[in-house]
């Protein structure tokens, strides 16, 4: 069984909300990131996101487009990105999904991506900008070798973009907080509750809900409405910000945001 | 078969790569989009303004003393620098506040490269009362300081964009992210036959005005079909504007312009289909400048029109039938033929324009004298003047 799936399950028994952070692969270069992913997994991580660097991220906003650029500045690549995911998987079995813009991975080849990704010991693949629309072959060629597809649904989306996103979905659903693009700009948590209520309806998948996800307090309001919460610019930030060692003050910071105040 | 299909496949190219929540937009903004198309009421609305406001139709003039310099084909221009706001952009950004109105959309945001798109769109906004912001790279503000304070003086509030190569691509980048922002009060007025369908369909069928005029003018005229037409080709609207009423006329020749900046072996260029493979950049699937990895490369020309890392999707369609040939033409053949036209015939081209022109007078001198090519004059170069001077200030030999 897919390392996702497995995760998902272990949470549903434990009655408990997954934490999904999110980090650049190769911010600020590619040594100091594979620190900060496995300091991730060892503060409780139930699933990882590495997202692999793109010129023109436009759906992240300052703080990740900045991520991306330190990363491409130190020489990332999807190559790379793979490379750095079998380091970790050799230390940790923390599932992980790669968080891609299309470009990169069409450029690099889908199958050979698939293929090289899996490997490497990922599990999940997000492309951001590839809808439910164009993706019967993305879908056909990343379960072919194993990997769970993950989709977005908006709150924007109708009901009928929801069923089908349903349908193409494995892993688990990433359901956006808010129109916008990533970063620390506070979700409107009560239209969550909506948007989930309607994958519901449509999937038996978890749902994961991101953007906007910054504080302890987010967490555990996002972690009663949904399987999963993902924290992204927030913990991207706090890598940015203690650039020399950035490890124990992302082992803190994570630690704050999942566990009870004692 | 006509294109696109209804998820806006030109062949393999095109399509709809966008987040999640864009898509239910696109998906609005389609169904509009058809209901306007089949609404006398609004087809009547938009030839109205078209005519009163916007100016059209625009002439068609036989530019003689270009003509006999060249010593070959008879040159014609069609002049879309004479449209309200100086560029064909405005037959565009008219069709689609229209449109924003019937969704009943209060705010359009836009990217400008040049500043006409940007300029064009400030105006539609300022006459139908519609709050209008502009995404402009830096690079670009400073090359078209006078368009900036244009979209001012009409209401536009123009944000300053200091991401990547600081230009038309990073303008998009950025009108996306308050696209997806503010996608259920906002349209956006995107200028090139660009970005996810139906843009590149919208934005063509807005533009084709310009080869239905030039295709019963120049009948008129010459009581036969041009043989050739040029165009410059940033995004590809006044090209695809031009040529698409004469696709299915066999005998008449296309020849999209782009950028070859400092020449394509220095790398500092926009021609992409010279230097570019297929990609998926800003929402749809075509020809992309890019390296190994898939990242995007910075792009050069002396026109912020044409500076520009993608094509439009049905360029790509038709070059790869053969249907348009594509060539490319530097900043150095460019200014020289924006001279040459300021000269010769008394008209400063937009330098957009100058790559088709500078293009047409080495076609021409092949031609004979009976054959006819039209030139799409998409833009005035009044906003270029300053770019032109420091160009031959820095290049003394030209």
């Amino acid at each position: 069984m897919n390392r996702i799936d497995q995760k998902f399950i272990e949470l549903k028994k434990a009655k408990k909300a997954g934490f999904i952070p999110y980090v650049t692969a190769g911010d600020p270069d590619p040594k100091t990131s594979e620190r900060i992913i496995l300091a991730l997994a060892n503060a409780g991580a139930d699933v990882i996101e590495v997202g692999i660097p793109f010129s023109d991220p436009l759906a992240d906003g300052p703080i990740i487009q900045a991520a991306m650029q330190r990363a491409l500045e130190a020489g990332m690549t999807v190559g790379k990105t793979l490379s750095l995911i079998a380091h970790v998987r050799a230390q940790t079995q923390t599932p992980i999904v790669l968080f891609s813009y299309l470009n990169p991975i069409l450029k690099y080849g889908m199958k050979r991506f698939a293929n090289d990704a899996a490997a490497a010991g990922a599990d999940g693949v997000l492309a951001l900008d590839m809808p439910p629309e164009e993706s019967a072959e993305y879908v056909r060629i990343m379960k072919k070798h194993g990997l769970s597809t993950v989709f977005l649904v908006a709150p924007t989306s109708t009901d009928a973009r929801v069923r089908r996103i349903a349908r193409l979905s494995s892993g688990f659903i990433y359901c956006v907080s808010r129109t916008g693009v990533t970063g620390l700009t506070k979700g409107k948590f009560d239209e969550v509750e909506r948007t989930v209520a309607r994958i519901r309806e449509h999937s038996a998948a978890p749902v994961a809900v991101g953007f906007g996800v910054s504080h302890r307090d987010d967490v555990r309001q996002i972690g009663r409405l949904a399987d999963a919460v993902v924290v992204g610019s927030a913990i991207v930030r706090t890598a940015a910000e203690h650039r020399d060692d950035p490890v124990p003050h992302i082992q803190r910071f994570v630690k704050g945001l999942i566990h009870e105040k004692k | 078969m006509t294109y696109p299909d209804s998820h806006g496949h030109f062949g393999k190219y095109g399509g709809m790569f966008v987040p999640e929540t864009i898509m239910p937009a696109l998906e609005e903004l389609i169904r509009v989009y058809r209901g306007a198309r089949a609404d006398a009421a609004f087809r009547k609305e938009l030839a109205y303004y078209l005519r009163e406001y916007v100016g059209r139709p625009t002439p068609l003039y036989h530019a003689e003393r270009l003509s006999a310099m060249c010593g070959g084909a008879k040159i014609y221009l069609k002049r879309e620098d004479l449209c309200h706001t100086g560029a064909h952009k405005i037959n565009n950004t008219i069709g689609q506040t229209l449109i924003t109105r019937r969704m009943g959309k209060k705010r359009v945001i836009a990217e400008t490269g040049a500043g006409q798109h940007g300029v064009a769109t400030a105006a539609a906004a300022a006459l139908f009362g519609l709050e209008c912001v502009i995404y402009m790279g830096a690079e670009d503000m400073r090359r078209q300081e006078l368009n900036v304070f244009r979209m001012e003086l009409m209401g536009a509030k123009v944000v300053r964009v200091e991401s990547g190569s600081r230009t038309l691509k990073d303008a998009i980048n950025e009108a996306m992210r308050d696209w997806v922002t503010n996608v259920s009060s906002t349209h956006y007025v995107l200028g090139s036959v660009l970005g996810p369908h139906p843009f590149p369909m919208i934005v063509r069928d807005f533009q084709k005005i310009i080869g239905q005029e030039a295709r019963r003018q120049i009948l008129l005229a010459e009581k036969k079909l041009p043989d050739l037409l040029v165009a410059c080709v940033g995004g590809g609207s006044n090209s695809i504007g031009l040529f698409h009423p004469f696709l299915n006329d066999r005998s008449v020749k296309m020849a999209g312009v782009e950028a070859a900046g400092l020449g394509i072996r220095t790398g500092r260029h926009a021609a992409r289909f010279a230097g570019g493979t297929p990609g998926t950049l800003q929402g749809t699937y075509s020809y992309v400048l890019q390296d190994d990895d898939g990242q995007i490369r910075e792009t050069h020309s002396v026109s912020a029109g044409l500076d520009y890392a993608a094509i439009g999707p049905e360029h790509a369609l038709l070059r790869d039938t053969g249907r348009v040939a594509y060539a490319s033409i530097d900043d150095r053949e460019a200014v020289s033929a924006f001279r040459t036209l300021c000269e010769t015939e008394g008209i400063l081209p937009a330098l957009e324009s100058a790559h088709a022109v500078a293009y047409a007078m080495k076609a021409a001198r092949h031609m004979k004298r009976n054959q006819v090519i039209v030139i799409n004059l998409s833009g005035r170069g009044d906003k270029d003047v300053q770019s032109v001077r420091e160009y031959m200030e820095k290049n003394k030999g030209l």
